[in-house]
Formats: structure tokens, sequence, C-alpha cells
């Protein structure tokens, strides 16, 4: 009796059994309904205009074409900066943070993890509570800060104040925890120092977790349009993310559809492909997530 | 740099031990120093700036509770609209999306890896694109005119007569915001419980099986959930954060701060109006200052339920 009712029960199973059924049956439709605002925008980006305009409105297209894309990228944003310029501000800014994110959090990571140096525990603790940190309400004395430094209008605005993600140091910290000391100790005893420890060592181990922070920090950076709406006023320094609101708020809802659809997809493509890529990755860290 | 000059003086244990805490802060600095400026000290400023009166021109002038008493005595729309819309926004959208992103992760790890891993990335994909390329599209489906997918969906069912303005009425503006946040709500802290069951020692609910545990239900709660409580809370504390910071979604899909009729203001949006459209700088400090609080409750309540008993 007790085995067969463990027969069904396998978590993580290796093969298909009669049994799941029932699990499928909930699942596809959920996952169908999550998807289809991507699916639909994928097939939005693709309509020529009379099928944007089409009524009834048809969820797939019929006959795709580029024209939006072409037309994205033929009109000018508001004071004549082309719209690739916004893309490769955003392709230059989200490179950069990412990778810089990387350094600065496996290096903090490793420090907080198998370091001792004093106020550790105390930086351990800020960081902890500041998981709950919501970013939106620290904006007005966050604005008076970066005023107060001289990055307004400052191109570096867009780096250094999101280098800094609490929910990533976490994650790497918690992922070095897994690594055993006597590894750090026997490179030690052969003369290493700790700059060379880290990178020769708890680098390549520690890549999952890398992968993660890399992805979290994407997201966060290349869909963000509120440091360009802040702290920029010149337009040839804003983001993809900007112009894009930018199309939202010109309030022409049905007019710039195809274009706005051509634009979201842009937005849309890069955070899928990495996040296929890393996806393994990010589950392994994510083992090790836990809050104790 | 003078206790540098001074450590030659002093034993050798001493002076490990300072190179020790040097090469330490060495680490630590360049994301401490980001940490510090731009999350530790605005947390500070803000909270000293609750208590002043401040319009970026002039300097702050102390004015001691009066900001959080008229936040909550003579504030009507905050008291009538803002607060009663993010208590209802936080407690459904915090607790609906956390229990179905648990529920969704326990079903994942019931399949095989292959088709699991397939279905985790159409549910997770919505939270890719958190913020304005989804805000596109929800503004077409929710379109006021006809064309909009939905009302033309309704009016080609004969459910309604003339279309319905979705986004500037107020009767439906929350609710929409409520559905589309629920709809991405399923990101990291779902990463996370997925990952969380999947880790479970099967052990475990082998011996729970031979102890006479019978059925699925007394799984979940006798082995699963107590034994991922640490991703249980990792994963509650994301949904709170991620449900505050979404409070701009209502100003995205409307696309003006105040909403229609304040129907769909949230603590964030009255912060942002106050600070950014009236400069009463003070004023909208202590409104995130009330945030925050209201945050740090929500936490403790979380952190009492899954946190591992000291």
């Amino acid at each position: 009796m007790a085995r067969n009712s463990l027969q069904g029960t396998k978590i993580n199973p290796k093969r298909f059994h009669r049994s799941q059924i029932k699990f499928y049956l909930i699942l596809i439709p959920v996952a169908i309904f999550m998807a289809l605002p991507i699916v639909y925008i994928f097939n939005h980006a693709f309509k020529p205009i009379d099928e944007l305009f089409a009524w009834p409105p048809r969820f797939f297209v019929r006959r795709p074409t580029f024209n939006n894309f072409l037309e994205l990228f033929a009109v000018a944003g508001e004071s004549n900066v082309p719209v690739f310029r916004y893309l490769f501000n955003s392709i230059v800014i989200t490179a950069s943070v990412v990778l810089i994110s990387i350094v600065v959090s496996s290096m903090a990571g490793y420090a907080l993890s198998k370091l001792k140096f004093k106020f550790k525990k105390e930086i351990l603790f800020m960081n902890n509570i500041a998981l709950m940190f919501v970013g939106a309400s620290v904006a007005i004395p966050r604005y008076l800060v970066i005023e107060n430094l001289g990055l307004i209008d400052n191109f570096w605005v867009h780096i250094f104040p999101v280098l800094a993600v609490p929910v990533g140091l976490f994650l790497i910290k918690q992922f070095i925890d897994q690594i055993p000391n006597d590894l750090i100790e026997a490179a030690k005893i052969d003369g290493a120092s700790q700059l060379r420890v880290f990178w020769s060592i708890i680098l390549p181990l520690i890549k999952p977790a890398i992968a993660t922070i890399a992805i979290v920090s994407f997201q966060s950076v290349w869909n963000d349009a509120g440091i360009s709406t802040t702290y920029i006023d010149r337009e040839s320094l804003k983001t993809f993310a900007y112009y894009m609101s930018t199309l939202l708020s010109s309030g022409n809802v049905v007019a710039g559809q195809g274009i706005s659809a051509a634009g979201s997809l842009i937005m849309f493509l890069p955070n899928l492909i990495i996040f296929i890529f890393m996806q393994g990755k990010v589950m392994n860290t994510m083992a090790h997530s836990g809050i104790k | 740099m003078n206790k540098l000059k001074l450590s030659s003086n002093i034993n050798p244990r001493k002076q490990a031990k300072i190179k020790e805490n040097l090469v330490g802060w060495g680490f630590v600095l360049p994301y401490f120093s980001s940490f510090f400026l731009f999350i530790t000290i605005p947390v500070l400023l803000g909270i000293l700036l609750s208590f002043t009166y401040f319009d970026l021109i002039n300097t702050p002038k102390f004015i001691g509770l009066n900001n959080f008493v008229n936040l909550f005595t003579a504030d009507d729309v905050f008291m009538q609209q803002v607060f009663p819309n993010t208590l209802k926004f936080a407690l459904i959208v915090g607790p609906v999306g956390y229990a179905f992103s648990f529920f969704l992760a326990w079903l994942l790890a019931q399949i095989p890896k292959k088709p699991r891993t397939i279905l985790a990335l159409l549910i997770y994909s919505p939270s890719m694109t958190a913020g304005i390329a989804m805000a596109v599209m929800w503004r077409i489906i929710f379109s006021g005119d006809s064309s909009g997918y939905l009302n033309s969906i309704l009016l080609a069912m004969n459910i309604i007569e003339t279309p319905i303005q979705w986004l500037q009425n107020p009767d439906y503006l929350l609710n929409i915001m409520i559905i589309v946040s629920l709809w991405s709500s399923m990101g990291i802290g779902f990463l996370a419980m997925l990952a969380g069951v999947l880790n479970i020692n099967e052990e475990l609910y082998e011996a729970a099986y031979v102890d006479g545990m019978k059925n699925k239900f007394q799984e979940i709660f006798y082995i699963t959930i107590p034994t991922m409580k640490p991703q249980m809370l990792f994963g509650a504390i994301m949904s709170l954060v991620g449900t505050f910071n979404a409070g701009s979604i209502g100003v995205q899909l409307t696309g003006v701060n105040p909403t229609p009729q304040n129907a769909g203001q949230l603590i964030v949006n009255h912060m942002d109006d106050y600070a950014f459209n009236r400069w009463e700088m003070g004023y909208g400090a202590a409104i995130a200052v009330v945030l925050l609080i209201l945050v740090y409750i929500m936490s403790r309540v979380a952190t009492r339920l899954f946190g591992e008993k000291d």
C-alpha cells in the first residue's frame, strides 16, 4: 500500500507516468495563460497596418512584415535623437552594470562568507535588512544624494547607483558558504594571496551564482526607464526603455501600436534569450537561497 | 593611515589581524560604497527629511511630527483612497501571488525535467519584462475604444453594448492593476521555491510514508513546507518587495499621475505626486517612511511564519 502511493508522489520524476496527468491539466492552461501576452507581442510586432487596425482585432498575424521595426528605427526621438542612440546607450549601460556588479558582489560575497574582519556581522545584517528595501520609497533623498555628487545629467548616474543589489549579494554569499574552507586553506598554504584564491578558486566555483546575479541585474537595468526620466536631461544620454515610455505617454495608443509592439519585442527578447541559456545555473543557485 | 605605520611596532599577531581586516575591507569596499551612498544614506536622509518642510529651494525647516499628523488627519486623498487602495492591492497581490507561486512550483516539481523547464519558463516569462514593455501591451488589451481586445471580445459576445473605458473608470482600474501584477508576480521567489521543492531529500518522503503519511496534502504540510522554510521566507520577502515596487503599474497603465479620480493611487504614486509634482519633499519623505514601516511590519509577519525558531 505504502509503496504504491509513493510511486505516484515522487518529486522530480525521471519519466512520464499516468499519475502526472492531473498536474499537466493544471500546469498547461496556466502556462498558456501566462505566456499569452508574450505570444501577443510577437504577433503584434509583425502585423502590417491593416491587421493592426482590423476590426474585430485578430490575435495571430496573417501576413507578417518587418515594417513596424523599420518604422521604429526611422522615427527619431523627441529632439531628433535616432532610436539607435537609445538602444546603444541601453546596451553599453546594461553591459557595464552587469559586469561591474558581478565583480563587486562576488568580491563582497567572498569576504562576507570566508574572511574575518571587523564590522562583518554589521554589514551582513544591513544587507539582510536591505533585502526588504523598496527602491521607490527613497526616491527623494536619493535624488538629493545624486544631485550633491554632481551626477545629474551625467552618464555615470546610470551605473553607480545600481551596482549594489542586496538580493544579488545575498545569493552569492549563500552560494560561497557551500564551498569547503579546506579548499581555501590548502591554496593559502601553497602561498596564494587572498586575491589569487578569489580569482582562481572561488570565481570558477561560483559560476552559477554569477549567472544568477547577472540575470537579476540585467533585468532591472535593461527594463529601467526611471533613471533617464529623473536624472537625465540630455536626450542623447537616455535609454531605450525610456524611449518606450515616451511612446506610451504620447497618448495615442492606437496609432503607435505597431511601433510599440516592435519596441516591446526588442525589450523582451534579450531577457528571454539570456534566461534560457542560464536557467540551469539559476536553479542551482536558488537551491541555496533560503533565509535562515 | 597612521595605524599602518604604527603596526610595525606591534607584535606580529596584531599585525596579521590588521592585515586581515584591511584585506576584508578591500574586498567589501567597492560593493559597500555603492550600498552606503545609494541605499543607507538615502534611507537615513529620508527619515530626517520626513520631520521637515522642504521645497528643494530653501533649507529644510524642522517641523516635528507635523507631516505625519497631516498625513493621517488632513490628507483626505491619502486616508480615503491611497491607504485603502494600497492595503487592498498589497493584501491581494502579495499573499495570492505568493500562494500561487508556491503551488505552481510544487506542481512543476511533480513532472519530469524537460516539460518542467519549458513550463517554468513560460510561467516565469511575464516577470522578465516587468514594467514598460508590458504596459504597452496591457494598454492595448484594455484600450477604451472598440478596438481594444477586451472590449471587442465582449462586444462580439454581446455582453456589453458600448465599449468600456477600462483604464479611466475608477471601478475597474484597481482590479486591473491587481490582475496585471499577479500575472507578473511569478518572479525570483517562484524560482527559489521551485529549487526548494526539488531539493528536498526523497528519503524524507519515504520515511514519512512508512510512518503512515497517506496523501499529497499531508506531504505538503508535514514535509514540503517545513523542510523548505528558508526558501519560503526568501520567497515571501521577494513577493512583498515586488508587490510594493510594482506600485507604479497604475501610472504606467493610465499614463498620468495622479491616476483618474485617484482610483489606482498607491502610496508610491502619492509620494511621487507630492515630491515631484508639488515639490513638497518633506511631506513626500514622510509618506515614504510610512511605506517603509509598512513593508517592515509585513516582513516581520513573514519571518514569524517561516523563520526558523532560535
